[in-house]
């Protein structure tokens, strides 16, 4: 690995390549695509939540003038089981079903049909004109009304996996993942504080700003191109082709610019539909979803329900803790039920404990996966317990941590010892920063949290080709989401010894560069920077080779140095050195265009922390919370691009005030979402939010060429938990039940008035 | 011959076993015995898992080796969002 020394472009903030476009609105996202005859699809969606298909009759739709095609589940093949991979992708069959029902409707907004029209208008005419006959099924939309033995099932062949029994008898219950070390009923009884408390967090949306949207077209010999805003164009071409039953070749998938996924674009919905559309009717088809269709039918995360236990000894050594955690998946089973059992414990030394977690099927959309899947479920009633010992205790909630926090050599909860990692830096900082030690404003309250995050590594590929007058063009297959493309340029000039200004990077379609996995598990700067790297070391390797062979010299007699290649101490004083710049004007006289390539799966990413800080007020009238002041301070084991790795943080604590403040899906009895827009399910507008601070701290990832760690999740993991307890020291209530909007907080108010 | 911890899930095709012994070089070499020995565990290993030797996490590096003495542990794959 290289060693991160003397470091002259990485940590920089240049101008970001793509800003410019953005605010210029010349940037191309999914719905900007529009092609020669392209007609437009449309998606007719279940009114109901849970209902047998009896039958769809089309004919009226057709006869309709300017419909051009319809499609239902009876246009697609049927899918093969299959891994799809990743928190709340799930089977593949589930998803092909997902995309279209066959027999069934699972919850209200399930597609099942579609139209391709020449216009917008004509295509919703057709979706009135589709006669849908249901056969109404019972509706279970509560988590623990949904575990029960004698809940409506929705999937008769869902037989629960992670038991020590094969189980004989279908249940909503999909799997169980259980984790535990040492003796529970030991641990509790040395114990002198026990906490018990249960914890609700509802469903909730990514609230990406742009809707899906992808147009697609087939050519003569019958291949595909589609464009679309993904996390992944060769994840989600795999998805389609298995869903199609086509070879990954038919499909050429070109990535737009992207308006957020935040996990939620790493699974295709409207894809398949496109293509089978454009084949039936010989146009190119461009599909768009409204935002109601967003929040009706594509990726919300799970709600769940925690119940947790924590024995503390009075120097504040955790000596056990359980959590029981039910997660809903939604239609089709994929809660991430994994990494929430995993992470919860994570940044803690606990001898003893144990986890259930449960993935449970209802009549809601099927989940998909959203920043740090699971873990902040799971994490925040473990920081809210905490916080209550420490309380009772009488200990700063810091110092709380830092007595039980994990080190190098910890045995993680989930398995192996820790390599380095950087909590007690962060519970360092934070006890130190000045949003920490300041007094707390009259009448507001204080609270933090921490959070985990494992952090992935996956498949990546990068090429670089040298230009002839030594500029720089990297070419990535990871859609740039949070600044791929700058930091890939960093990472190439500063491994080349070139000016940040010398490098372009371009996002490469799935015909034109390498695999990559989606833009997600924090994995792209850590994975596909990994392969710009090693694709520059093959650049660097070149030079020396057509430098020595220009000096008539061995390869072993010069080396890269500062952006040159030198003759080595001793060879020969004389020979001047050979810039990139130099080495690129004669590369047509020394063997040709200069070009290195990587490909390759990266191992070793590093496990992030992050801790909060926050300072709230609490309008005892109307029941709003104020966030006064926020502080986000995190581990990214190096910041390529301090200023996006604190966007990155900025974004995560965002979306986690709106997730513990106002963000929930509210279901009336009959399963219909009644809140399926912004006013209604309401994300943070700026005016909601205070300027939040960040503290980026730099603990190196040894597996990584400059030390990255990944950062795009671990920032979403304590702000809901440290909220919670900032809103317990502001009025003496602790509320458990999230969000905590106004009337909920007027509730808790009222209530603790009564007691 | 290595010791191989497993997750709760692995365990019910090693008889309920937490830890179990494997003389393997590699993670392929790892995953071809405990198929072998442990049928029950190949659907996992064919869905994916990753391993964790010394701390670092490797997931689907089938030609990663096996130092002598090293601490392995299998774990559920990670994606993340």
């Amino acid at each position: 690995m290289a060693e991160a020394v003397d470091l002259k472009v990485v940590g920089s903030r240049p101008v970001r390549p793509d800003g410019a476009d953005k605010v210029t609105g010349r940037a191309q996202y999914g719905a900007d695509i529009n092609l020669p005859n392209m007609i437009y699809g449309r998606v007719l969606r279940s009114t109901v939540a849970h209902a047998r298909i009896k039958s769809i009759d089309t004919s009226a739709a057709m006869k309709i003038p300017g419909v051009l095609a319809v499609v239902t589940g009876a246009d697609f093949p049927q899918a093969e089981s299959g891994e799809i991979g990743g928190e709340g992708g799930g089977d593949v069959a589930d998803v092909a079903q997902n995309v279209m029902a066959r027999h069934k409707v699972l919850y209200h907004g399930h597609a099942v049909a579609a139209v391709a029209a020449k216009s917008q208008s004509i295509a919703e005419a057709a979706l009135a004109a589709i006669k849908v006959e249901y056969e109404k099924l019972p509706v279970v939309l509560d988590i623990l009304e949904a575990m029960k033995p004698d809940a409506p099932l929705l999937n008769p062949n869902c037989f629960t996996k992670g038991l020590p029994e094969k189980q004989t008898k279908p249940s909503n219950i999909a799997s169980v993942m259980t984790l535990a070390r040492g003796n529970l009923d030991e641990g509790f009884a040395a114990a002198d504080i026990i906490h018990e408390s249960e914890h609700v967090i509802p469903m909730a949306h990514q609230g990406y700003i742009e809707p899906h949207a992808c147009t697609a077209t087939i050519n003569e010999t019958g291949q595909a191109t589609v464009w679309l805003c993904t996390q992944g164009h060769f994840d989600t071409r795999a998805q389609t082709a298995k869903i199609l039953g086509c070879s990954v070749a038919d499909l050429r998938f070109i990535a737009t610019e992207i308006g957020g996924g935040f996990g939620g674009k790493t699974v295709v919905y409207l894809e398949p539909v496109a293509i089978l559309l454009a084949r039936k009717s010989g146009r190119p088809v461009k599909m768009m979803m409204t935002r109601e269709e967003v929040f009706r039918a594509t990726g919300p995360t799970s709600g769940s329900i925690a119940r947790i236990k924590v024995g503390v000894k009075k120097d504040g050594k955790i000596t056990a803790a359980k959590c029981w955690i039910a997660m809903e998946a939604g239609a089709f089973a994929g809660a991430p039920c994994g990494p929430a059992a995993m992470a919860i414990f994570a940044p803690y030394t606990i001898e003893n404990f144990k986890v259930e977690a449960f993935d449970v099927l209802n009549n809601k959309p099927k989940v998909a996966a959203y920043r740090a899947p699971g873990a902040p479920q799971s994490m925040h009633c473990m920081e809210v317990a905490l916080n209550e010992v420490a309380h009772k205790l009488g200990m700063d909630p810091i110092d709380l941590r830092m007595v039980n926090a994990a080190s190098e050599g910890t045995q993680a909860p989930y398995g192996p010892k820790f390599p380095v990692i950087g909590f007690k830096e962060c519970l360092e900082a934070a006890k130190k920063h000045p949003n920490w030690t300041k007094p707390v404003p009259a009448g507001a309250g204080r609270g933090f949290a921490v959070g985990f995050w494992f952090n992935v590594g996956m498949q990546s590929s990068a090429e670089v080709h040298i230009n002839d007058d030594g500029t720089v063009r990297v070419v990535e297959g990871s859609p740039d989401i949070g600044g791929s493309r700058a930091s890939m340029c960093i990472m190439a000039a500063e491994t080349l010894g070139v000016p940040y200004e010398r490098v372009r990077a371009l996002v490469g379609d799935t015909e034109s560069t390498g695999f990559c996995n989606v833009t997600g598990g924090s994995r792209t700067t850590f994975a596909t920077g990994m392969a710009v790297v090693r694709a520059c070391e093959d650049v660097i390797a070149q030079c020396k080779n057509r430098a020595a062979a220009t000096w008539g010299v061995d390869a072993d007699q010069v080396e890269w140095k500062d952006g040159k290649v030198v003759p080595k101490p001793g060879v020969n004083a004389d020979l001047k050195p050979l810039s990139l710049a130099e080495i690129a004007a004669k590369s047509a006289r020394t063997g040709g265009p200069i070009s290195g390539r990587a490909s390759l799966n990266a191992q070793g990413a590093g496990a992030s922390f992050a801790c909060n800080i926050v300072d709230l007020a609490v309008d005892k009238e109307t029941g709003k919370v104020d966030v006064l002041s926020f502080t986000a301070i995190q581990d990214a084991g190096r910041a390529i691009h301090p200023a996006y790795v604190e966007g990155q943080y900025q974004g995560g604590a965002a979306q986690g005030i709106g997730w513990a403040l106002n963000e929930e899906y509210i279901y009336g009895k009959d399963g219909r979402l009644q809140n399926p827009g912004f006013l209604d399910y309401r994300i943070p507008v700026c005016s909601d939010l205070p300027m939040i601070d960040t503290q980026i701290l730099e603990i190196p990832n040894p597996n990584h060429p400059y030390g990255v760690r990944g950062v795009g999740e671990t920032s979403i993991v304590p702000p809901i938990a440290a909220i919670a307890n900032a809103m317990s020291n502001a009025f003496g209530v602790r509320m458990t039940h999230v969000p905590m909007s106004p009337p909920r907080v007027l509730k808790a108010l009222e209530a603790a008035s009564k007691a | 011959m290595a010791e191989i911890h497993l997750w709760g899930a692995l365990r019910p095709a090693a008889d309920g076993a937490s830890v179990v012994s494997v003389d393997a070089k590699t993670i392929r070499e790892l995953f071809r015995k405990l198929e072998d020995a442990y049928p029950g565990m190949a659907p996992h290993i064919a869905r994916g898992v990753a391993v964790s030797i010394d701390g670092k996490i490797y997931r689907d590096s089938w030609q990663t080796e096996l130092p002598e003495g090293a601490e392995i542990y299998l774990l559920p794959r990670i994606q993340g969002g």
